[in-house]
């Protein structure tokens, strides 16, 4: 075989296995869903953020709009603070937004979502939303309700 | 009870010295490799013995694994009412494990043999020392390009056999059984991670296609230049390259995503 055809395959095989990468990056991993731009920090307090994760998204109205940047623990007041990163071109979220975390689906991935309030001034960065509701942990709820069901169970005997 | 000693013993220096020639060689043939660039034609030929020639076994072995993974994952997930999730069980399956490790085996049994028997031969038929004779450094002119051909097509081949995978399992899942088109890419793309997924899965493949070519071009390098000595050496590349692949899988995955 001629060196020129041998080189031909080559480049054909080299080609084919880029395509495979870019396949891999672009349209199976989450690669598409990074975005370059820079975003800008907005801190919120919680009780309890269990099972929220670093690079968990953030979102508002379903639509995410920035990532869960940093969760940290504040020993003075001990909560959990959460540094989320908001993409840049939404710059126009009310001052009074409050944050809540959810959960995806029953046993999905934990989740913020933001609800817009009224206020005329916008979050920049380092601004902190003081609306917040914590995770909500089955165990607790479980609890909860079977304490709530064992106390009208007693009422409704006597 | 002496010469059982000694046997032992023998057995044990004759293992320690194929240890010391092997990482000599592989140190030799690193050293061999700025000599390529000028002439890079040498690694393109062997690109081709390697890549080119091992890529229908890596598309059809890709597409099969991929269509059994869809079928298998499928009937599991159904009890759960979450077929939804197959994209995200084909997925990585191939790009973490599978992708590297099959590709790698497979490597091993198409190229690596292949490289062990050329190179044995040519010791046995004392080519290469005809090429000492003339001055012509072997390991630059014979090992270093096989060696850097093999470590450009192993990764290249892996994500070849992982993109495969995934399309088949999107035919058997959703052209066969139903799952819904959207469903199977979309809880793809939001549950493989770029970095912690596909980057520790090339990651792999180039550990692994470095393994497997050094053993293959050490058997043959090392082999008893008979007849005999020569299909020994070429069971040896095989049998140790898919333990070695097997092991250090376990060892890198432990290392990757062990926490």
């Amino acid at each position: 075989m001629t060196t020129r055809v041998t080189e031909i395959w080559v480049g054909i095989f080299v080609a084919a296995g880029m395509a495979a990468l870019f396949m891999l990056a672009m349209k199976v991993s989450n690669l598409s869903t990074y975005t370059g731009d820079e975003g800008y920090e907005v801190t919120a307090r919680f009780e309890d953020v269990s099972g929220l994760k670093v690079r968990s998204p953030v979102t508002m109205s379903g639509v995410r709009i920035g990532r869960v940047k940093r969760i940290e623990f504040d020993d003075q007041a001990l909560q959990a603070v959460v540094v989320m990163e908001i993409e840049l071109r939404h710059n126009l979220l009310p001052k009074d937004t409050s944050a809540s975390i959810y959960t995806a689906g029953l046993l999905g991935e934990k989740y913020i979502g933001l609800e817009a309030g009224g206020d005329e001034n916008s979050l920049v960065q380092g601004d902190e939303i003081k609306l917040t509701q914590d995770s909500l942990v089955l165990e607790k709820l479980i609890g909860q309700f079977v304490s709530r069901f064992m106390t009208e169970g007693d009422t409704g005997a006597k | 009870m002496l010469n059982s000693l000694q046997l032992l013993g023998r057995k044990g220096l004759s293992f320690f010295q194929r240890l010391g020639r092997g990482h000599i060689l592989f140190a030799s043939i690193l050293a061999g490799l700025p000599s390529l660039f000028p002439r890079f034609g040498l690694v393109i030929k062997q690109t081709y013995a390697v890549g080119v020639l091992s890529l229908v076994i890596i598309v059809v072995s890709g597409l099969f694994v991929g269509m059994v993974l869809g079928l298998q994952g499928y009937n599991t997930l159904v009890d759960f009412g979450a077929e939804e999730s197959l994209g995200v069980v084909v997925a990585l399956s191939l790009v973490r494990e599978l992708g590297p490790v099959v590709t790698a085996l497979l490597f091993a049994g198409r190229a690596g043999s292949a490289l062990t028997a050329e190179i044995g031969l040519m010791k046995a038929t004392e080519q290469l020392s005809a090429m000492e004779m003339m001055a012509v450094d072997p390991v630059r002119r014979v090992l270093a390009p096989r060696f850097l051909a093999g470590f450009i097509a192993m990764p290249l081949l892996a994500a070849i056999f992982s993109a495969v995978g995934i399309l088949g399992g999107y035919f058997v899942g959703v052209g066969l059984l139903g799952v819904d088109d959207g469903a199977y890419w979309s809880q793809m793309q939001d549950k493989v991670d770029m970095y912690d997924d596909i980057n520790n899965g090339i990651i792999k493949s180039l550990v692994f296609g470095v393994v497997v070519t050094w053993i293959a071009i050490f058997e043959g390098n090392d082999a008893v230049p008979t007849s005999e000595g020569v299909s020994r050496a070429t069971t040896r590349t095989v049998v140790h390259s898919a333990l070695a692949v097997l092991g250090l899988d376990f060892i890198l995955t432990a290392l990757m995503f062990g926490e």
